[in-house]
């Protein structure tokens, strides 16, 4: 005998029972005790098939191999520079993985990057102690300069980016702003000052209403409302920048 | 932490500002409740958009001070909770806190806003000693003003606690309906300098990007008791008479304000 106890889109809590009977499968977020399965998280339910997932409301950012973030420079060692990621360990950016050019043994590091600059970078390594390497000699790494950074709740950044990008490629096109998202839910956005308030207004809003259903066409509604005037619409752009998790 | 100093100065420059708010502009909304404690004599919570901010106002009787034995006395204290930031820490207070407490309470004390010899009972051995104590709730920036304007709300709301005739014991259960002899109402505006350009009630991130301030504590008849100047920069003569007027002008808004919000409670 199986059935499932919560129902899609529910929101549960940690330790609360989602399924009892061994023909479902604890999915991410979830783990089996004895017959019934229980959520690890507060979050939504997805029920897909036989597999039960949480999909978290809150959480920390955990750092994963590959992730794009956004990190302040903390402090300058010898060897590179400390980022702040907004998790609990701290990351280092290697002289070797921040710059192409040349840099001599006595060359002063805060002059190619200094304390209190963001930067967009990659995370190449997470060690079993969690200690984060990073790089930035990638395409689309880069110092940030100008704009505004702003923090969001990294558990809803997937839905900031949207389908393939869609909802990121709606607001850039609308605002005409440069958008930048980490997943550790910092965001980098660069256009005129208004544009630039629209913007993260409208990133809050996707925020604050993340498990609603057909959000980008709200959003969309919601940017020809708010337009600014003057604001030159680019064709919107058919890939987006960011990454899909 | 956030912060988008090189933006925020630039913007200032242009005359404006990160949340689209004009350099002189308040936040809205600016709220005021009071009586919210029923074991202080007097208490008052102020938002300014989202710092909030809880005063509150205990009354006892001890023995004058020898310099001044006709006098009772004032004295605040600030607390930046843990849970208003994740700037504070638990433990003693730091300069921070410290600061916020010396200019309310000097705003208070120097423009002699309460008549201290009216807190007199018997001269050299008994007077009112009035403690405020300032608590953060929430630091979103511009805690100098929010705090002077809660104490101020709560010197306002204080009522003075039945004394036993006989045993002279306070029953701090039963309030009089007596209010605090207050003299004068002073409110503070901090005016912040940001790359050039003048600005009032910051937000957090640019109370991060600030070259200097000046806090300016008047009354309503427009006459200073305080200043506190804060930040590296220095001021020119002529930026400090430019500041002043510009705390000055806002004061008047912020004591309409207060006004408002009181009479609305009444």
């Amino acid at each position: 005998m199986s059935n499932i106890i919560a129902h899609e889109r529910d929101i549960v809590i940690p330790g609360e029972a989602l399924a009892e009977g061994m023909d479902f499968l604890p999915g991410e977020n979830t783990y089996r005790e004895h017959e019934k399965i229980y959520s690890k998280a507060l979050g939504l339910v997805g029920i897909s098939g036989r597999v039960i997932k949480i999909t978290p409301l809150s959480g920390p950012y955990i750092p994963k191999i590959g992730d794009k973030i956004i990190g302040k420079v903390t402090d300058i060692a010898m060897i590179g520079w400390r980022i702040d990621t907004g998790t609990a360990y701290s990351a280092m950016l290697n002289v070797k993985d921040a710059t192409t050019r040349f840099v001599r043994k006595e060359e002063d590091l805060s002059r190619i990057i200094s304390i209190g600059d963001y930067v967009v970078v990659k995370i190449i390594n997470v060690t079993s102690q969690n200690l984060i390497d990073l790089t930035m000699k990638e395409p689309g790494l880069f110092k940030v300069s100008g704009g505004r950074v702003i923090k969001i709740n990294n558990q809803k950044v997937p839905r900031v980016i949207g389908k393939q990008g869609s909802m990121i490629s709606l607001i850039k096109s609308k605002t005409g702003c440069e958008i930048t998202v980490g997943q550790n839910g910092v965001i980098w956005v660069k256009g005129t000052p208004e544009n630039e308030m629209l913007t993260v207004r409208a990133i809050k809003l996707v925020e604050e209403k993340a498990h609603q259903e057909g959000l980008t066409e709200k959003m969309e509604k919601f940017l020809n409302e708010n337009a600014v005037p003057g604001t030159v619409i680019s064709p919107a752009e058919s890939h987006a920048e960011g990454e899909m998790n | 932490m956030i912060l988008n100093k090189e933006t925020i100065s630039q913007l200032a420059s242009q005359g404006k500002r990160l949340d689209g708010r004009g350099l002189l502009d308040y936040r809205d909304p600016i709220k005021i409740d009071l009586n919210i404690s029923w074991t202080a004599e007097g208490s008052a919570k102020v938002q300014i958009g989202n710092t909030v901010v809880m005063a509150g106002v205990k009354m006892a009787i001890e023995k004058p001070y020898n310099d001044t034995p006709d006098e009772g006395g004032i004295s605040v204290n600030a607390e930046l909770l843990p849970l208003s930031s994740p700037n504070y820490e638990p433990g003693p207070p730091g300069i921070k806190a410290v600061e916020l407490a010396r200019v309310t309470d000097r705003g208070i004390r120097e423009s002699k806003a309460i008549d201290v010899k009216k807190l007199c009972i018997t001269p050299g051995e008994k007077a009112w000693f009035v403690t405020i104590d300032l608590i953060t709730i929430n630091d979103a920036g511009n805690l100098f003003d929010a705090c002077a304007m809660a104490a101020l709300a709560a010197l306002k709301s204080a009522q003075f606690p039945k004394v036993d005739p006989t045993t002279k014991a306070i029953d701090y259960h039963t309030k009089t309906g007596e209010k605090l002899p207050l003299l004068k109402e002073p409110l503070v505006v901090t005016v912040y300098k940001i790359n050039g350009s003048f600005i009032v009630d910051p937000s957090q991130e640019e109370e991060g990007a600030y070259d200097a301030r000046l806090s300016v504590a008047s009354d309503e008849r427009g006459i200073i008791s305080a200043l506190q100047k804060g930040g590296d920069a220095p001021l020119f003569i002529e930026e400090i008479s430019q500041m002043v007027d510009i705390a000055l002008d806002k004061a008047k808004f912020l004591r309409k304000v207060l006004n408002s919000e009181l009479k609305m409670r009444d």
